[in-house]
C-alpha cells in the first residue's frame, strides 16, 4: 500500500536551498577575484579561457568580487554551522555519516550500478546509499575547509598559524580555489543524479515526502 | 487534513493519499516561490542600493563591520611569518600612480603634520639618524599574487615616538601621500604602529629603485599591497578617516590581513 514517508526533515531542506544560492553567489564572486590573478591551468587547460570570461563577463570586477565574497561568507558560513549543528541534535548525522569501512566497497559497487556497469539491485541501504554518504558527509567537510582555507588567505596576519597550517599563503589560494572546481564537479554530478531518480526523489527534497511503498 | 506537521509517515487511503501529496507539494512551492522572490528581492538591495565610494552601501557597511572585528582582534603580536633571504622573490612593480615626477633623492623632502601643529620638514638623514630595522615578509597583493621580499628602514612606530609632538594624544589615523598627492592611503592607527610597519628606504640591502618607490616608501605587511604606498611625500596624523586612493573606488578601506 502506497504511503508518504518523511524523507528530508523541515530545517534541512531550508539549508539545503539556502546553501544553493549563496554557494554560487560565492563561486561567482569567487570568479570575480580569481580573474585578477589566475594562474592555475591543468596541462593546458587555463582556468579560466578567455572564451569563458568573457562569456561571463568577469573581467575587471575584483572590487565588486571582494565586496560581496566578504559578505555574504557570513551568511554561507552561518547557514553551514546551522546545518551541521542540526543533524547532529537531530540524530540525522546517524544516516550521512559512514559507519565502517565497507561504506567504500559499498560506494564504488553503488557508482559502478549507477554508470550501468553492474547488473542487479544497488547495495541494501537506509536513507542513503554508501556513495551518498559519501558525498553528503564529504561536502561537509569540503565546506569547513573553504572556511578555513578562506580564512587563511583573508587573515594571514592575524592567522598566521592558520596559513602555516595550510601550507602557505598560496598553498591555501590553491586548496581554497580546487575546493571550488569541486563543488561545481559535485553538482553536475548532483544534477545528474537527480535527474535519473525522478520527479518522486526531487519532490522528497522540496515538500519532505516520498511516495513509498510501506510493505511492514 | 489540513496542519502541515512532519509526521514520519502519512496513510490515507487511495485519493486521499495524492490529494495530501498534492497539497503538500502545492505548499511547498508557494513557500519556495516567495522565498526565491525574496531573496531575489535581498539581492538586488545588496548589488543596487545607492553607492558610497563605488560600492553598494549595504557591502559598504557589511565590510566596515568586518573591520571593525578584525581591527578589535588586531595586536600587535599577529605577525606576518618572516623569512631567510633566500627565500626573497622577485616583486613586481605594480603600481606606479604618483610616481611620474623624477626620483632625485637630493631634493626629495618629507612634510610630517599633526593636527593643530606647524608642520615639520624631514630629510633623508632625519630617518637614516633613526634605528634601522630589516625584515623579510611576505608581501600580498590585493590581485592575489605574494612575493617575499626584504626591506630596511625605520619603523614607522619609531619614527612617530620620534616626531609626533610629545604630550600629545596620537589621533585615530594616519594619512600619506605621494608628494604630487596623485596616490593617498588612509591607515588606522593600531596597523600604522604595528611592528612590522615599516617606512623602507632600501629592499634586498640596496636602495629603493623609483618603481619601488625611491627614496622612501611605505611597507605595511599586514596589509593589503595598495597600502603600501611608494614615494611618500606627506605624513599626516588625523583624527577623522582619512581618504584612500582604492577604497574610493570600490575597495575595502581597511584592506587588513
Amino acid at each position: 500500500m502506497p504511503v508518504l514517508k518523511l524523507k528530508h526533515l523541515r530545517a534541512v531542506r531550508w539549508f539545503h536551498w539556502i546553501n544553493f544560492p549563496l554557494l554560487a553567489l560565492m563561486i561567482w564572486s569567487g570568479l570575480l577575484i580569481y580573474w585578477a590573478y589566475a594562474p592555475y591551468r591543468v596541462g593546458s587547460f587555463h582556468f579560466f579561457p578567455n572564451w569563458f570570461v568573457s562569456a561571463l563577463g568577469i573581467d575587471h570586477r575584483l572590487a565588486e568580487g571582494m565586496a560581496l565574497h566578504f559578505t555574504l561568507m557570513w551568511l554561507f558560513v552561518l547557514n553551514g554551522i546551522a546545518y551541521v549543528l542540526y543533524t547532529l541534535i537531530s540524530g540525522e548525522w546517524r544516516y550521512l555519516v559512514p559507519r565502517s569501512v565497507s561504506v567504500l566497497a559499498d560506494a564504488w559497487r553503488v557508482l559502478l550500478h549507477d554508470l550501468y556497469l553492474r547488473k542487479g539491485q544497488r547495495p541494501p541501504q537506509e536513507k542513503y546509499n554508501a556513495a551518498q554518504q559519501l558525498a553528503y558527509s564529504g561536502i561537509v567537510v569540503m565546506g569547513a575547509g573553504s572556511v578555513l582555507t578562506g580564512l587563511a588567505i583573508y587573515k594571514p596576519a592575524q592567522l598566521a598559524w592558520l596559513t602555516a597550517l595550510c601550507g602557505g599563503y598560496a598553498a591555501a589560494r590553491l586548496i581554497h580555489f580546487a575546493l571550488t572546481i569541486g563543488y561545481v564537479l559535485f553538482f553536475l554530478v548532483h544534477v545528474a543524479q537527480v535527474a535519473v531518480a525522478g520527479w518522486n526523489n526531487l519532490r522528497g527534497m522540496i515538500t519532505g515526502y516520498e511516495l513509498a511503498d510501506d510493505k511492514q | 487534513m489540513t496542519n502541515n506537521k512532519q509526521r514520519r509517515e502519512i496513510v490515507l487511503p487511495g485519493e486521499d493519499l495524492n490529494r495530501e501529496l498534492r497539497r503538500r507539494t502545492r505548499r511547498a512551492f508557494l513557500t519556495g516561490g516567495a522565498a526565491t522572490l525574496a531573496g531575489w528581492g535581498a539581492y538586488k538591495w545588496l548589488t543596487g542600493a545607492p553607492q558610497e565610494d563605488d560600492m553598494p552601501w549595504p557591502q559598504r557597511r557589511m565590510l566596515h563591520w568586518n573591520r571593525k572585528l578584525a581591527h578589535a582582534y588586531l595586536d600587535d603580536s599577529h605577525r606576518m611569518a618572516t623569512f631567510s633571504p633566500n627565500e626573497v622573490t622577485y616583486l613586481k612593480p605594480n603600481g606606479d600612480v604618483g610616481l611620474d615626477a623624477a626620483a632625485d633623492a637630493g631634493g626629495w623632502k618629507l612634510t610630517v603634520a599633526a593636527e593643530g601643529s606647524h608642520p615639520i620638514e624631514l630629510r633623508m638623514e632625519d630617518l637614516l639618524a633613526l634605528p634601522k630595522t630589516r625584515m623579510i615578509t611576505r608581501f600580498c597583493c590585493i590581485e592575489g599574487w605574494d612575493a617575499i621580499a626584504s626591506w630596511g628602514g625605520v619603523r614607522f612606530a619609531d619614527f612617530t615616538k620620534k616626531f609626533f609632538p610629545p604630550g600629545r594624544e596620537l589621533p585615530a589615523y594616519v594619512y600619506m601621500t605621494t608628494p604630487d598627492e596623485e596616490y593617498y592611503v588612509g591607515l588606522d592607527r593600531k596597523s600604522a604602529l604595528h611592528p612590522q610597519t615599516l617606512l623602507a628606504y632600501e629592499q634586498n640591502e640596496k636602495p629603493l629603485v623609483p618603481e619601488h618607490g625611491a627614496p622612501l616608501r611605505l611597507v605595511i605587511p599586514v596589509k593589503y599591497g595598495i597600502k603600501s604606498i611608494k614615494r611618500i611625500g606627506s605624513i599626516r596624523y588625523l583624527s577623522t578617516q582619512p581618504d584612500d586612493y582604492w577604497a574610493e573606488q570600490g575597495y575595502d578601506w581597511f584592506a587588513g590581513l
